[in-house]
């Protein structure tokens, strides 16, 4: 029994050896290698599993049509789990052992942290899917590292442009304790003086909590204009849920990180009256054809559909926003990586999923609360608010 | 009136979840009971109630069938688990037994993400969804329904452990194993049926807390400790204990956060379970170990 199930073993690696060296012979010239860090499984896995499946896509999109520069595209992508500690391992082995030209990815803010010295020091583009504003700034201290995902910053901008057309000031922040609703809760009172808005409570959830009422109730009995919630996930759901059992008939502003379809699904017939600032894929079928994302949100939504069989996700087009970023800037520079930073960071007018970029050595975001489009939850659906 | 207002918010809400953490917990006691092990796979049989319930629904809209379907599949996952899992240990100590609980409840959460997928989902509300204004505060139906089905699970299951025979003979092997043995009562068929007992109730539980929690696959595990630190704060295996440890740890982590602050809502759940560790170890209601 044993000797046959290594008989099998040595047929299988025979078999790689084959395969690998019959392709190895094949590609004339040297693949493009491109390195992906994502959080595909774990608790965020909701953002890696879209991000790789995007980033395997679009990488096999350029290899049909002859690759970029008549050199194919090899993708190595790895797992981080949401670890920081398996980030960096990742990073590492991606800088040694695979060559990789530029790193996409981590999803999370805190592995994206973790793992930009190492690149930084290699002198390697990194491109982080991740929110956090830490990332790209102090731009002088990120020579080496870009993000696509929209800043807290932006959509908080966003929130409070709202509320002061509406003279809505006093507001009461509900947010999640993990990374992005504590960089939500920093960004919402550090910007609130700025327009003049007041925050008048501040309560906290856990990820996985299901009943929020306490928080609530604390709220219900302090002078709030507008609840504004911060999170991910279900949370936010019953957040809603919450706010109907009791009653309380402010409304409710949801952050971005709830803007899918299937926040409205969860949250049901609590959803209606919800407004909240949501990237353009959400919503592009209601955005005038004026807007020159409406075609690229369309075109990536109805190619991931075809591919997996699920509606594209905002996460998903940071990774696809990246991905073509960089194909653009290896067009121009080839597998030269100080080249490669370069034109990324002189990327102009790029139009992608998550808004239109302009890079600058200043900004290596490139994007403005512009990229979100404030939307109010009507009968079950999405509708664009001016 | 001022401080009062919330005040009563705080106890329905800490009322219902802990309506939930009791059914856990009797869980615990009852395999505790029967076999001295901790299963640490109770929380899954609570996820796998919500989710199996919420599929029936899907396929056959009807709330009576999807929560009985749900109760009754996850009592035979409870049951298949033991006969797999469990009995064919070579070295059934109780520490080996345990760590196989907790191997088994990662096991079940992993083969969840796979079937359902890491996405929540709802379950509609037993009846109406409209908040019953209880003087300050309000209260949903469905918080109602938690609290009555609970107790009236409850309330079955102390019956059916004092007056029926199968009650008396699995109570009998919780008091002294040796001596059931001896007087013909078979325990390796009362330990199978402590596990389809407690997956049941965990899975009622589940069903339950479905329409205002919503369903997904990773909402066992803290379900299944918070109910673990209620069975602790109660006495294990006192079902009395059970049910007052999950209504005071409930009460305990919505005054929390309401009063203090909403961070500290799980460290005061486990802080109660480390001062009944240190203090009581036989919890409020247990009897001396």
């Amino acid at each position: 029994m044993k000797s046959r199930a290594s008989l099998v073993l040595v047929a299988v690696i025979m078999a790689g050896l084959i395969c690998f060296g019959a392709a190895g012979a094949k590609a004339e010239k040297k693949p493009y290698v491109i390195g992906g860090i994502f959080s595909i499984t774990g608790p965020a896995s909701y953002l890696g599993e879209p991000e790789r499946n995007t980033m395997e896509m679009l990488a096999a999109e350029l290899n049909a049509k002859g690759g970029i520069k008549g050199n194919p595209v090899k993708v190595v992508i790895y797992d981080d789990e949401g670890d920081v500690t398996k980030a960096r391992l990742h990073a590492e082995k991606l800088l040694k052992k695979d060559q990789a030209l530029t790193i996409i990815g981590p999803s999370l803010t805190h592995t994206s942290m973790a793992v930009l010295p190492i690149t930084q020091q290699a002198k390697t583009p990194l491109i982080s899917c991740a929110a956090g504003i830490g990332i790209t700034s102090p731009a002088k201290e990120r020579v080496w590292t870009f993000k696509t995902a929209q800043t807290d910053a932006m959509a908080v901008s966003r929130i409070y442009q709202y509320l002061k057309q509406h003279n809505l000031t006093k507001v009461a922040i509900l947010t999640v304790s993990t990374g992005f609703g504590v960089s939500g809760k920093e960004q919402l009172t550090k910007q609130a003086e700025e327009y003049g808005i007041q925050v008048v409570a501040q309560e906290v959830f856990g990820e996985k909590d299901t009943d929020m009422t306490p928080q609530l109730t604390k709220i219900r009995g302090t002078d709030a204009q507008t609840v504004i919630c911060w999170g991910t996930g279900p949370a936010p759901a019953l957040v809603a849920k919450n706010m109907k059992q009791l009653g309380v008939t402010i409304p409710l502003i949801q952050s971005h990180g709830a803007a899918s379809r299937k926040f409205i699904e969860l949250a049901g017939d609590a959803a209606d009256g919800i407004m909240m600032p949501a990237g353009k894929l959400v919503v592009y079928p209601l955005l005038p054809d004026t807007d020159p994302q409406k075609a690229v949100c369309q075109e990536y939504d109805k190619k991931y559909q075809a591919q997996y069989n699920k509606p594209a996700s905002s996460f998903g087009g940071y990774a696809y926003d990246a991905m073509m970023m960089l194909a653009q800037a290896l067009e121009k520079a080839g597998a030269d990586r100080a080249k490669i930073r370069a034109a990324l960071e002189q990327t102009k007018n790029f139009v992608g999923v998550s808004g239109v970029f302009n890079m600058s050595p200043e900004d290596h975001n490139g994007l403005t609360p512009e990229a979100f489009v404030m939307v109010k939850i009507e009968k079950g659906d999405f509708k664009l608010i001016e | 009136m001022e401080i009062l207002a919330p005040l009563l918010q705080y106890l329905i809400s800490g009322l219902t979840n802990g309506a939930i953490y009791a059914l856990i917990a009797l869980g615990f006691g009852i395999i505790y009971n029967a076999t001295t092990i901790i299963n640490f796979a109770q929380g899954e049989m609570v996820m796998l109630g919500a989710l199996c319930a919420i599929s029936i629904y899907h396929v056959n809209p009807s709330l009576p069938l999807a929560f009985a379907g749900g109760v009754a599949m996850v009592t035979v996952i409870g049951l298949v688990f033991e006969r797999l899992a469990l009995r064919p240990v070579r070295d059934p100590s109780p520490i080996s037994l345990i760590i196989i609980t907790v191997g088994g409840a990662v096991f079940i959460k992993g083969i969840a993400m796979l079937l359902w997928g890491k996405d929540p989902y709802s379950l509609p509300p037993f009846t109406s969804n409209v908040p019953i204004g209880l003087g300050p505060a309000t209260i949903l139906p469905q918080n109602l329904w938690v609290l009555g089905v609970g107790a009236l699970l409850v309330l079955f299951l102390e019956a059916f452990l004092r007056l029926t025979l199968v009650g008396k003979a699995m109570r009998a092997c919780a008091y002294n194993p040796r001596a059931a043995r001896l007087v013909g009562i078979s325990t390796g068929r009362m330990v199978q049926l402590s596990f389809g007992l407690s997956a049941a109730l965990g899975a009622a539980g589940g069903i339950l807390i479905a329409p205002l929690t919503l369903g997904v696959y990773d909402m066992g595990t803290m379900l299944g400790l918070k109910g673990f630190s209620a069975a602790i704060l109660g006495g294990l295996g006192s079902i009395l204990g059970g049910v007052l440890g999950g209504l005071l740890l409930g009460v305990a982590e919505s005054l929390a956060s309401g009063l203090i602050s909403s961070g500290y809502r799980d460290a005061v759940a486990f802080l109660i379970l480390l001062v009944a560790l240190f203090i009581r170890p036989q919890g409020l209601l247990g009897g001396k170990q």
